[in-house]
C-alpha cells in the first residue's frame, strides 16, 4: 500500500518533469533552431532541422512523438555533433554518477562518525572549546564554495606542487582533487546535522534507560545510538546524493572531468538544444528515482515512517 | 545588536559593508583603470602596478574585481528579491487555504524542495536565454523553495497561536490575517534569513557566470572573472585567485553575518558559575543493600537540588520517596544509580551491597550496579530503545554483564518476559518496542532489571505515565518481584496514596532534604512533620466532604539555589515559629524507626 502510494507519486512526478523538458524548447523565446545555427545559416538546413525537431508538426502530435521518443531510448541528435543524444548520454553519465557516489560514500563515512563522536564529547554542554571549534570551523568550510575550492586545489596540489593532475579522468589518481572538492562542503554540513540529531537522541529516555543497564560505552553508542540516527542520516544522505549528481556540473568544469555536466554546459553555450534538454530529464529523472528509493528504504527501516510520511 | 559583540558576526558586519561601500565606490574610483586596454601589458603575471597581473587586452584585473563588485552584488539582490517575492507568497499558502488546498500547497513545496536548485535554475536560464537575466532569474527561482519552507514552518507556528485562532474565531478574513496577523510575526526571522540567500545566491551567480552561463562580455562580475582566470591557471594563479578571494570573503561575511544574527534572536540566557557544595557528612554505620550518607547534588550556578540526604533501604524492604516536583527525590535515585547528568556534580557517601562506591574503579563500579541495581522510568513508551528488538535489550544486560553468549542470554530474556506475565514472550522477544503497549513496556523494563540478581530496585514514578487498572497491575508485579528475589525497592513517587499501599516505610522529602522518616502505617495518622501532614490531608478519599475545596499547600517549594538558614518549610508553615527562620532543625531520632527534621514536631 506504502509502495503503491510512493509509486503512484515517482510516476506524477516523472510525468510533470517529461512535461517541462518537452515545453522547454517552446518556451525559448524566437526560433530556438534559427539561434542554434546562427543568422547566416541557410533557410532550407533550418526547415531541416525543425523538421527532425518535428516543430513544424501540431503541437499535440509533437509531445505524442516525445513521449514515444524517450520510452524507446530515441532522445533526438544533436545539433553540433550530428549524435544521437541517447549514446552521449550513455557516454556521460556514468563519469558522473562515479563521481557522485563515490563523493557521498566518502562524506557519509567521514561525516557520521565525527558529528556522532563530536555530539558525545559535547553532551549536555560539554567540553564547550570543542563545541566552539567544530561550529566555527564547520561553518565557514561549509561557506565556500565548491568551485571556488576546486580552483584552490588546483593552484595548491596540481600546479604549484604537481602531485595530482589538473584536470581529465585518467587513473586513481586524477579522481583524487574532484572528490576531495565535491566532499568538503557535505562533510561540514552533514557533521552538524548528525551531530544535532544525535544530541537529540542521547537526551531520550532510552538512552537514560540504556546508561542505567550500564552497558559499555561502546555498546551503548554503537548499538543504542547509532541505529536510532540512522533514518536521520539515510534520509540527509539520499539528499546529498540527489543534489550530488547535477551539483558536480561546476567542478567537472573545472576538472575538464568527461561527465555529463561538462557536457551539459558545453550544450547550452552552443545552443545544441536537444542535448540540453535530455540532460535536463536525465538530471531531473535520477533525482526522483534517489528520493524514491529513499523513501522506500526507509519504509522499510522504520516501520513508522511508513505511516507517518503520508 | 546583542549579537555583534562577539566575534563572529562583528567580522561578518564589517566584511559586508566594506564589500557594500566597495559596491558602491569601485566603479566610480577604478572604473578606468578596468577599462583601460593597454596593448603593452597582455596577459601578464603578477608585478607592482597590476598585482594580479592583467587580462587579454591588457586591463588591470585587480581593478576589474573591484569594479566587479557592484554588479555581481546587485545581481545577488535581485536574484534573492525574485526568491522572496515567488517564495513568501508560496509559504503562507498552507496555512490559509482550507485543509484540501493546504495539503496540495504543501505538497508542491515538498516537491520543489527536494530538487536540486541548480538543475531549476539551469532550466530557467536555458529557457530564458543566456546572460544574466536568464541567470537572476534562475537563481531567484531555484532559492525560492527553500524560503517558502521556511516561510511554511514560520507561519505555521503563528497560524496555531491563540490571537490567530481568534481572529479566526471572530470571523476576520484569509487574507487580513495573512497581512495583518501571520506576515508581521515571522517578519523577523524571514529578515535575518535574507541575509544567507543574500549569500547563497552571490554563490549561485558567481557559479553560474563561472560556467559562462551568467553574465557575457563586455559585462563582467566576479565568476566571469574567475571563469577567465581559469584559463590560465598554470600560469598565472593569481589572476584566477583575485576574483575567487572576492567571493569567497563575500559568501563569509553574509554567512557569519547571518548565522550570528539568527543565533541571538534564539540565544537564551545560560549562567555559568561553580558551586561552592561542601557539605557535613553524617556519620553513621548501617548494614543493608543501600546506604546513603550526605549525598549532595550541585549544579553549576548555585542549584543543590539534594542536600544531605542519609537513607538506609534494607533487603526485601520497599521505601518510598515522596515530596512534591523539584523536591530532589528523582535526582537522589539518579545519583545512586550513576545517572546524574553533566555538569551535574555528586558529593557524599553511597554503599551498594555493602561495597563503597566511591572506592571502586569505573569498571567495577559499572559492574556492580549493571548487576545488581535495577531501574524503572516514568514513561514506558520512551525508554525502550525504538531501534532495537525488545529481547535484544533484555539480552544484552547479560551479554554485557554476565559473560553470557547471545543465544543464552536471548533464552534467559525470554524467560524472563514470561515471568513478568508477557504472553507468547518468544514472539514478543523478536518485536520492537512500537508494538508493546506501554503496560507491557514496563513488564518489558521490569524484565529487563530481572536479567541479573538484582539487590536494589529503584523505581522512580514508574506506574505515573498508566492508567489506574494497569497501574494495579504493575505495582502488585513489583511487590511480587521484591518478595521472590529479596530485593530491596526504592519507590520514587509524588502520589502518596500508591506509596501508602506498596511501600512498608516512607522517606518524605522537601527542598532537596530529606524532611521524615516513617513506617508506613503511622503515615496517615502518625505523621509529625506539619509537611507531611499537609501531603497527607491533600488526598482525598471516600469520606472527603466534596462540597469543600480540595486541601492545598499554600506557597511554593523554595528553587534549588535558596539556602536560607533556616526551615525550608518555615515560609508555609502554620507551625512556624522565630526559631523556624533562624534555625535549620536537624533530622532527628524520634521513636523506633522514625526520624523527623522539625523544631514543632509533637
Amino acid at each position: 500500500m506504502f509502495l503503491l502510494r510512493r509509486l503512484a507519486r515517482l510516476a506524477a512526478s516523472l510525468a510533470v518533469l517529461l512535461a517541462a523538458s518537452f515545453s522547454m524548447i517552446h518556451l525559448i523565446p524566437g526560433d530556438p533552431v534559427r539561434a542554434a545555427l546562427g543568422a547566416t545559416a541557410p533557410a532550407e538546413l533550418v526547415a531541416a532541422r525543425r523538421a527532425e525537431l518535428g516543430l513544424d508538426q501540431p503541437i499535440h502530435q509533437q509531445l505524442l512523438a516525445y513521449v514515444k521518443g524517450v520510452l524507446t531510448g530515441d532522445l533526438g541528435t544533436s545539433f553540433q555533433t550530428r549524435e544521437a543524444v541517447a549514446g552521449v548520454i550513455a557516454d556521460r553519465l556514468p563519469s558522473t554518477v562515479e563521481l557522485a557516489v563515490l563523493a557521498s560514500l566518502i562524506a557519509l563515512l567521514v561525516a557520521v562518525p565525527l558529528g556522532v563522536w563530536l555530539a558525545i564529547r559535547t553532551h549536555n554542554g560539554r567540553n564547550p572549546g570543542s563545541e566552539l571549534a567544530f561550529t566555527t570551523v564547520t561553518g565557514t568550510v561549509a561557506a565556500i564554495p565548491e568551485f571556488l575550492l576546486a580552483v584552490g586545489l588546483v593552484v595548491v596540489f596540481a600546479t604549484t606542487l604537481g602531485w595530482l593532475p589538473p584536470a581529465g579522468k585518467d587513473g586513481p589518481a586524477s579522481y583524487v582533487l574532484p572528490v576531495l572538492a565535491l566532499t568538503v562542503g557535505p562533510i561540514a554540513i552533514l557533521s552538524r546535522l548528525i551531530r544535532v540529531e544525535a544530541l537529540r537522541e542521547l537526551d531520550m529516555d532510552y538512552m537514560r534507560m540504556a546508561r542505567a543497564k550500564h552497558l559499555t560505552g561502546r555498546r551503548l553508542y554503537l548499538r543504542h545510538l547509532l541505529p536510532n540516527t540512522l533514518t536521520a542520516t539515510l534520509t540527509v544522505a539520499g539528499l546529498l546524493l540527489a543534489s550530488l549528481i547535477p551539483g558536480t556540473v561546476l567542478v567537472e568544469n573545472v576538472f575538464a572531468w568527461p561527465g555529463l555536466g561538462q557536457r551539459m554546459t558545453e550544450s547550452i553555450l552552443q545552443k545544441d538544444y536537444p542535448v540540453a534538454q535530455a540532460v535536463v530529464l536525465v538530471y531531473g529523472a535520477v533525482v526522483l528515482l534517489v528520493n524514491f528509493l529513499v523513501d522506500v528504504a526507509l519504509g522499510v527501516l522504520d516501520p513508522r515512517s511508513a505511516i507517518r510520511g503520508t | 545588536m546583542r549579537a555583534l559583540r562577539s566575534p563572529a558576526p562583528l567580522a561578518g558586519l564589517l566584511l559586508v559593508t566594506g564589500f557594500v561601500a566597495l559596491a558602491l565606490l569601485g566603479p566610480v574610483l577604478w572604473g578606468q583603470s578596468a577599462a583601460r586596454i593597454d596593448d603593452a601589458a597582455i596577459l601578464q603575471g603578477h608585478s607592482p602596478s597590476h598585482p594580479f597581473g592583467t587580462d587579454n587586452l591588457g586591463r588591470d584585473l585587480l581593478a576589474r574585481v573591484l569594479v566587479a563588485t557592484r554588479l555581481s552584488l546587485l545581481l545577488a539582490a535581485l536574484s534573492t528579491a525574485i526568491s522572496l517575492i515567488v517564495g513568501v507568497p508560496l509559504g503562507v499558502l498552507p496555512s490559509l487555504l482550507p485543509p484540501r488546498g493546504a495539503r496540495a500547497a504543501a505538497g508542491v513545496i515538498n516537491a520543489l524542495v527536494a530538487f536540486p536548485g541548480l538543475l531549476l535554475a539551469m532550466f530557467t536560464a536555458i529557457v530564458a536565454g543566456l546572460g544574466a537575466r536568464g541567470a537572476v532569474l534562475g537563481m531567484g527561482l531555484a532559492g525560492a523553495p527553500m524560503l517558502a519552507r521556511l516561510t511554511q514552518t514560520l507561519a505555521a507556528s503563528v497560524a496555531n497561536s491563540d490571537y490567530v485562532s481568534a481572529a479566526r474565531v471572530l470571523g476576520v478574513s484569509r487574507r487580513r490575517i495573512a497581512l495583518r496577523h501571520v506576515l508581521p510575526n515571522i517578519a523577523e526571522p524571514l529578515l535575518l534569513n535574507v541575509t544567507l540567500i543574500l549569500g547563497g545566491s552571490l554563490l549561485g551567480l558567481a557559479g553560474l557566470s563561472f560556467l559562462g552561463l551568467g553574465v557575457q562580455p563586455p559585462d563582467y562580475d566576479w565568476g566571469r572573472l574567475l571563469l577567465e582566470g581559469l584559463n590560465r591557471v598554470y600560469v598565472d594563479p593569481e589572476a584566477a585567485l583575485g576574483p575567487a578571494v572576492a567571493i569567497g570573503l563575500a559568501a563569509a561575511g553574509f554567512n557569519l553575518l547571518g548565522e550570528g544574527l539568527a543565533k541571538a534572536a534564539s540565544r537564551t540566557a545560560s549562567v555559568v558559575r561553580d558551586a561552592a557544595a561542601g557539605e557535613a557528612l553524617e556519620q553513621v554505620a548501617s548494614q543493608g543493600v543501600l546506604s546513603v550518607r550526605g549525598l549532595s547534588v550541585a549544579f553549576p550556578g548555585g542549584a543543590v537540588p539534594v542536600r544531605e540526604v542519609c537513607l538506609d533501604v534494607a533487603p526485601g524492604e520497599i521505601v518510598g520517596i515522596v515530596g512534591e516536583s523539584g523536591s530532589g527525590k528523582s535526582l537522589t535515585a539518579l545519583a545512586i544509580a550513576g545517572l546524574v547528568p553533566h555538569p551535574g556534580r555528586v558529593t557524599g557517601g553511597v554503599s551498594l551491597c555493602g561495597q563503597d562506591l566511591s572506592a571502586l574503579s569505573p569498571r567495577e563500579l559499572r559492574r556492580l550496579r549493571g548487576t545488581s541495581l535495577a531501574m524503572m522510568f516514568q514513561d514506558p513508551m520512551t525508554t525502550l530503545n525504538p531501534a532495537m528488538r525488545v529481547g535484544a535489550q533484555l539480552a544484552e544486560v547479560s551479554t554485557t554483564h554476565h559473560g553470557l553468549s547471545r543465544k543464552d542470554a536471548l533464552t534467559r530474556a525470554v524467560d524472563r518476559l514470561r515471568r513478568v506475565s508477557i504472553a507468547r514472550p518468544r514472539e514478543r522477544a523478536r518485536q520492537h518496542p512500537h508494538a508493546f503497549s506501554g503496560g507491557m513496556r514496563q513488564r518489558a523494563v521490569i524484565a529487563m532489571g530481572l536479567m541479573g540478581t538484582p539487590r536494589l530496585v529503584i523505581a522512580d514514578e514508574p506506574t505515573t505515565a498508566l492508567d489506574v487498572t494497569v497501574q494495579r497491575q504493575i505495582l502488585c508485579l513489583l511487590r511480587e518481584v521484591t518478595d521472590e528475589t529479596g530485593a530491596a525497592t526504592l519507590f520514587i513517587s509524588h502520589d502518596i496514596a500508591v506509596v501508602g499501599e506498596l511501600c512498608h516505610r516512607v522517606v518524605v522529602m522537601y527542598a532537596g532534604r530529606v524532611v521524615e522518616e516513617l513506617p508506613v502505617e503511622d503515615l496517615v495518622s502518625g505523621a509529625a512533620h506539619p509537611y507531611t501532614r499537609a501531603l497527607v490531608a491533600s488526598l482525598p478519599d471516600m469520606d472527603t466532604d466534596r462540597s469543600l475545596p480540595l486541601a492545598t499547600i499554600p506557597g511554593r517549594q523554595p528553587s534549588p539555589t535558596e539556602d536560607g538558614p533556616g526551615c525550608a518549610f518555615a515560609a508555609r508553615c502554620d507551625l512556624a515559629t522565630e526559631r523556624c527562620a533562624a534555625g535549620r532543625p536537624p533530622l532527628v531520632r524520634y521513636g523506633p524507626e522514625r526520624r523527623v527534621a522539625c523544631w514543632e514536631a509533637p
